[in-house]
C-alpha cells in the first residue's frame, strides 16, 4: 500500500469559493423575486384598473359602438358560459372515456398509441386547433358559431381530463376491483360505480383544471366563435366571449374600451380562480364526509 | 498520519428530540474504532456529528466539543466546509457520481478544492485508487467507465478512494459494508485494516463480528448514551456493564 | 396530497391538488408496471358470469374504446385538414415558401421567412431570459428556501401558468410596453446600442416586449419540470458532495444540477415548444410587421400571430392556403420539439418507456 502524500495540505477554504457561494445564493434568490414581481404586478393592475369599470351596466349591457360611453360585456360573459358548456360536453365525456380506456383496457400497443396522441394533442398550439376546427366545422356550417368554438375548446380539454382520469384510476387498488368481480359485479359497473367513484375527486379536479385552462383561451375562438357585439344564445351563430372581447378592446384605439378590457380581464381571471377554488372546496368537503 | 479525536460533552438533537447525551470519548490515532449498538442508539448520529454532517439535516443541531487533532470542529472560527474536507466519510449505500467517470469521481474532491495541475491530479487519483485496492481493476477504464457501472463492492471502494483523495486525517465509515455481499465485505474489511496505518478510522457497524474482526477499540452506544468504551477484546469477552453484556450476548438488539 | 406539479401541463392554479401530479410520460411507465392481475381474475370470473351482463359489458367496452379512438381520430383529422387546406399553397410555392422574404398578399406574394424569423428570435429571446430565471427559482425552491416559504413561492410560480395569454397581452400593451419605451429601451440604447441589437425607434412594442412577455409565460413550465427533476436526485448524492468539503453552491452544482441536467434540458425544450406556439400575448405586443430586423426594438411578426391577425380577412383561396401552410409548419415543429422534450424528461424521471409488456 502506497504512502499517501499530503499535497493539498491544510489550506482554508479559498475566498473565491466563498464568494461564489454567496453570489450564487444571491442570484437564485433574486431569480425568485424577479419571477414573482410580474405576477404580483399583473394581479395588482387587473384589480386596480379593472375594478373601477365593473358596475351593473358592465355586467348587464352589450357593447356600445365606439365613441359612445358605457356599454358592457354581458353578452361576452354569457357567451363564454355557452361556449364552455359545449366544450365541457365534448371534452369531459371523451376525456373520461379515454382515461378509462387507458387505465382499464389499454395496457397494450394501441393504448400506448392513444397515450402518445393525447400528448401530441396537448402540445398542438391552440391556434392550429382553431384552423382545423374552422375547416371541419365552420366551413360546412357556412358560418361562425358558438358550437364550433365549443368544439375547439372541447378538443383542448381532452388530454388533460384523460390524463387525470387515467392516473386516478390507476391509483385505485386492484383489490377493490377484484372484490367487486368476486361479488359478481360486471366490469362496466365496477368501473363506473366503484373505480371511477373512488377516483372521482381527482377526476373532477382534472376536469376543472382543463376547464380553467380553456376558459382563458382566445386564439382558437378567433375563427370559430368569432365574437359578436350583440346577444346571441344560438349555438349556430357567432358568439361573443370574454377572452375575445378583451382582445378586441385591448388592441382598439378607444380609451373607454381599454378600461372595459381591464374589467373583462378581471372577470375572466376571477372566473378561472373561482372555478378551481370551488372545486377544491367541494371535493375536500366531500372527502371529509366520506372519511 | 492520522490524528486522535477528543469528544467532550457532545449532545445532539433532531428538532426537540435529543439523540445524543453528553458523549465523552477519546479516539486513538491510527487505530480502528468500532461504534456498535442496537438500531436507533445514536451511533450514526454520533459519527455524523464528528464531521458536522449532522447539522445538514433540517432542524438538527449539535453542541459540545470535538477536537480532531488540533482542529476544533465546533469552535467559533470553524468552517464546516474545511472540517468536512479534513474528515472523510463513506456512507452505507455506495454513492458514486453516476454522471462522472471513475477518474472524475475520485478527482471530484480535488477539483472542488481548486486543484488544477493535471499531472499531480493523475498521481493523486492513482494513489487513492491504490489505497482503496481498486486500481488494478479499473486502471484501464478510468475515463471510459462511469462511476455507477461498477459492482456494489467496487463502487464502495471507489467511494473510499474518493474520500481519501482529498487527504483527510480521519476516515468515518457509516456501516460501509452492510449493503454488500460477503466477498466484497471481506475485501472492505481487509482494506480498513490496512488503512489504519495512515488514517484514524471510526466505523459504525451493526455487525458485532465485523467489529471484532477489524477494530481495536469498540464503543457501545445505547439510547443516545455511551455505555462502554474499551479495547474490543475486553468488550467482547469481559464487558464491564451489564447492558453491554446483554447486547453482546444477543439478549436484545 | 402531493405538492409536486404536473410538469407537462403546468396550468394548475392555486397549487395543491389532490392528484399526485405526474406527467403523461409517467402513465406509460406506471401503467405498464401495474400488471393485469385484474384481467386474469376477470377472465376467470367472466366465464362464470351470467350471460345477462356480457352484453352491457361489451357495449361499455365499445363506448370506451370509441372514446379512445376519437382522440386518435381527432389528431389525424387535424393533421389531415392542415395538409389538405394548404395543398394549394404547397403546390404553388413549394419549398421556396419558407425562405421568401416578401409577404405581400395584395400582390399575391407569400414568403414566410419574416414569420419564421420572428418566431425563432422571439422564442430564443424568451428562453434566454427564462432559463436562468427558471433554474434559479427551481434551485431556490428546492435547495435554499426556508421551509415555511416553500409552499407560498411554489404556489405563486404555478399561478403564473394559470394566467391566460390574452391577459398577459393586455398587461404587455398597457404596462410593459410603456415601461420599455420610457425607461428600459433608452437605457439599453445608451449602453448597448453599439451592438446593433438596441437601436432604432423605440415604440415599446416590438420584439423585445414579445420576448419578455413570453419569458414570463414560459418560466413556470421550465421551473416546474426542473423542480421535479431536482427533487428526484437522491439525497445521498448531496451528502456525498458535502462530505468531500463543498460549499452549498458547489454541492448544488456537482451533486444536484449535474445529475438532473438531462431532465432540465428536457424542460427547457418543452418551454421552447410552448413559446413557439404562443399566440395572443405575442400578437398584442410584437407590432405585427413582417420585417426582418436586427434590432430588438423593431416590430416583428410570428407564425402564430400572422394566422391570428389575417386568417379571418384572408381574401382568396391562395391567401388562406398560405396561412394554413404556416399553421402546418407550426404544427410539425411543435410536434417534433415536444416529442424530443418528452423523451428527455422521461429518461430521467421515469426510466425510458420501453416496449416490453413483460
Amino acid at each position: 500500500m502506497p504512502d499517501p502524500v499530503h499535497i493539498s495540505g491544510t489550506q482554508e477554504v479559498g475566498w473565491f469559493r466563498r464568494a461564489a457561494d454567496y453570489l450564487a445564493t444571491g442570484f437564485v434568490a433574486l431569480a425568485a423575486v424577479l419571477v414573482i414581481v410580474p405576477l404580483l404586478a399583473i394581479f395588482a393592475y387587473l384589480v386596480l384598473k379593472g375594478v373601477g369599470s365593473i358596475n351593473i351596466s358592465f355586467l348587464t349591457q352589450t357593447p356600445k359602438p365606439p365613441g359612445e360611453a358605457g356599454g358592457g360585456m354581458a353578452n361576452a360573459i354569457v357567451g363564454t358560459g355557452l361556449i364552455l358548456a359545449v366544450s365541457s360536453l365534448i371534452g369531459v365525456p371523451l376525456g373520461i372515456g379515454s382515461g378509462i380506456y387507458l387505465a382499464e383496457y389499454g395496457r397494450n400497443r394501441f393504448g400506448d398509441l392513444v397515450r402518445f396522441t393525447a400528448d401530441v394533442l396537448n402540445g398542438v398550439p391552440s391556434i392550429v386547433i382553431g384552423i382545423a376546427v374552422y375547416s371541419l366545422v365552420v366551413i360546412p356550417q357556412k358560418h361562425f358559431s358558438a358550437f364550433s368554438g365549443g368544439v375547439a375548446l372541447g378538443i383542448m380539454m381532452i388530454p388533460t381530463v384523460a390524463r387525470a382520469t387515467e392516473e386516478m384510476l390507476l391509483m385505485v387498488p386492484n383489490v377493490v376491483r377484484e372484490a367487486a368481480y368476486g361479488l359478481g359485479i360486471p366490469k362496466w359497473r365496477t368501473t363506473l360505480s366503484i373505480s371511477l367513484r373512488t377516483a372521482s375527486a381527482g377526476v373532477i379536479t382534472g376536469c376543472m383544471l382543463a376547464f380553467a385552462r380553456v376558459a382563458g383561451e382566445t386564439a382558437p375562438l378567433l375563427f370559430t366563435a368569432f365574437g359578436n357585439q350583440f346577444w346571441n344564445l344560438k349555438l349556430n351563430q357567432p358568439t361573443a366571449a370574454l377572452s375575445l372581447q378583451v382582445f378586441t378592446y385591448a388592441i382598439s384605439p378607444y380609451d373607454d374600451w381599454h378600461k372595459q378590457a381591464w374589467a373583462g380581464a378581471l372577470i375572466l381571471i376571477l372566473l378561472i380562480v373561482g372555478a378551481v377554488a370551488a372545486v377544491r372546496i367541494t371535493t375536500s368537503r366531500g372527502m371529509m364526509k366520506g372519511a | 498520519m492520522g490524528v486522535g479525536i477528543e469528544v467532550r460533552g457532545l449532545n445532539a438533537w433532531y428538532g426537540k428530540n435529543q439523540s445524543l447525551n453528553s458523549i465523552d470519548m477519546t479516539v486513538a490515532a491510527n487505530h480502528v474504532t468500532a461504534v456498535i449498538g442496537p438500531s436507533g442508539c445514536g451511533k450514526s448520529t454520533y459519527v455524523r456529528c464528528l464531521n458536522r454532517m449532522h447539522e445538514t439535516i433540517p432542524e438538527a443541531r449539535a453542541e459540545g466539543s470535538v477536537k480532531v487533532g488540533e482542529m476544533d470542529v465546533y469552535g467559533s472560527g470553524s468552517d464546516p466546509v474545511e472540517v468536512r474536507r479534513r474528515i472523510g466519510m463513506v456512507f452505507q449505500k455506495p454513492n458514486p457520481f453516476p454522471t462522472m467517470s471513475i477518474y472524475d469521481n475520485v478527482a471530484a474532491g480535488l477539483k472542488l478544492n481548486g486543484f488544477r495541475n493535471r499531472k499531480q491530479m493523475n498521481e493523486l487519483v492513482e494513489r487513492s485508487l491504490k489505497l482503496a485496492a481498486l486500481w488494478e481493476e479499473v486502471k484501464d477504464n478510468l475515463h471510459k467507465k462511469s462511476g455507477a457501472s461498477l459492482s456494489g463492492g467496487q463502487q464502495q471502494r471507489l467511494c473510499i478512494a474518493r474520500a481519501l483523495a482529498v487527504e483527510p486525517e480521519v476516515l468515518l465509515m457509516d456501516e460501509p459494508a452492510s449493503a454488500l455481499d460477503p466477498i466484497s465485505t471481506s475485501k472492505i474489511e481487509e482494506l480498513i485494516f490496512q488503512l489504519k496505518q495512515h488514517y484514524t478510522v471510526v466505523i459504525v457497524t451493526h455487525n458485532m463480528q465485523q467489529a471484532a474482526r477489524v477494530a481495536e477499540f469498540t464503543a457501545f452506544f445505547l439510547m443516545g448514551s455511551l455505555i462502554e468504551y474499551d479495547k474490543t477484546e475486553k468488550i467482547f469477552t469481559t464487558p464491564a456493564d451489564k447492558r453491554t453484556e446483554d447486547y453482546i450476548t444477543g439478549r436484545f438488539g | 396530497m402531493s405538492d409536486s406539479v404536473d410538469p407537462m401541463n403546468p396550468t394548475e392554479p392555486l397549487g395543491q391538488l389532490q392528484k399526485p401530479a405526474t406527467a403523461i410520460p409517467s402513465m406509460a411507465q406506471v401503467s405498464r408496471e401495474r400488471k393485469p392481475a385484474a384481467s386474469t381474475v376477470l377472465q376467470k370470473i367472466r366465464t362464470s358470469q351470467p350471460r345477462a351482463s356480457r352484453i352491457p359489458d361489451a357495449v361499455f367496452r365499445v363506448i370506451i374504446v370509441l372514446s379512445a379512438v376519437s382522440v386518435f381520430a381527432i389528431v389525424v383529422l387535424v393533421a389531415w385538414e392542415l395538409i389538405d387546406k394548404s395543398r394549394l399553397s404547397l403546390h404553388q410555392f413549394g419549398i421556396g415558401f419558407f425562405y421568401g422574404h416578401d409577404w405581400d398578399p395584395v400582390n399575391g406574394s407569400f414568403g414566410a421567412m419574416p414569420f419564421i424569423y420572428g418566431t425563432l428570435v422571439s422564442s430564443f429571446l424568451a428562453l434566454l431570459l427564462a432559463v436562468p430565471l427558471s433554474l434559479g427559482v427551481a434551485v431556490y425552491i428546492t435547495e435554499m428556501c426556508p421551509q415555511r416559504l416553500r409552499a407560498i413561492i411554489s404556489f405563486l410560480v404555478e399561478l403564473l401558468a394559470a394566467i391566460p395569454s390574452v391577459i398577459y397581452g393586455l398587461w404587455g400593451i398597457f404596462v410593459l410596453a410603456p415601461l420599455l419605451r420610457e425607461y428600459v429601451e433608452p437605457f439599453l440604447a445608451r449602453t448597448l446600442g453599439w451592438t446593433g441589437f438596441f437601436s432604432g425607434p423605440m415604440y415599446g412594442l416590438g420584439m423585445l416586449a414579445a420576448g419578455i412577455i413570453m419569458a414570463i409565460m414560459v418560466v413556470p413550465i421550465i421551473a416546474s419540470i426542473t423542480r421535479e427533476v431536482l427533487t428526484a436526485v437522491p439525497q445521498n448524492q448531496r451528502e456525498a458532495v458535502l462530505a468531500l468539503g463543498a460549499t452549498r453552491w458547489e454541492m448544488i452544482r456537482m451533486g444536484v444540477l449535474r445529475n438532473a441536467r438531462i431532465g432540465i434540458v428536457g424542460g427547457i425544450i418543452l418551454g421552447l415548444g410552448r413559446a413557439l406556439g404562443e399566440t395572443m400575448a405575442v400578437t398584442m405586443v410584437i407590432g405585427n410587421r413582417p420585417e426582418v430586423a436586427k434590432s430588438l426594438f423593431a416590430p416583428g411578426y410570428t407564425m402564430a400571430s400572422v394566422i391570428a391577425n389575417e386568417f379571418t380577412e384572408a381574401t382568396g383561396d391562395l391567401y388562406l392556403s398560405a396561412l394554413v401552410e404556416i399553421g402546418l409548419a407550426l404544427f410539425l415543429v411543435t410536434l417534433i420539439v415536444n416529442a424530443l422534450a418528452r423523451l428527455l424528461v422521461w429518461s430521467i424521471t421515469r426510466g425510458s418507456p420501453g416496449r416490453s409488456h413483460a
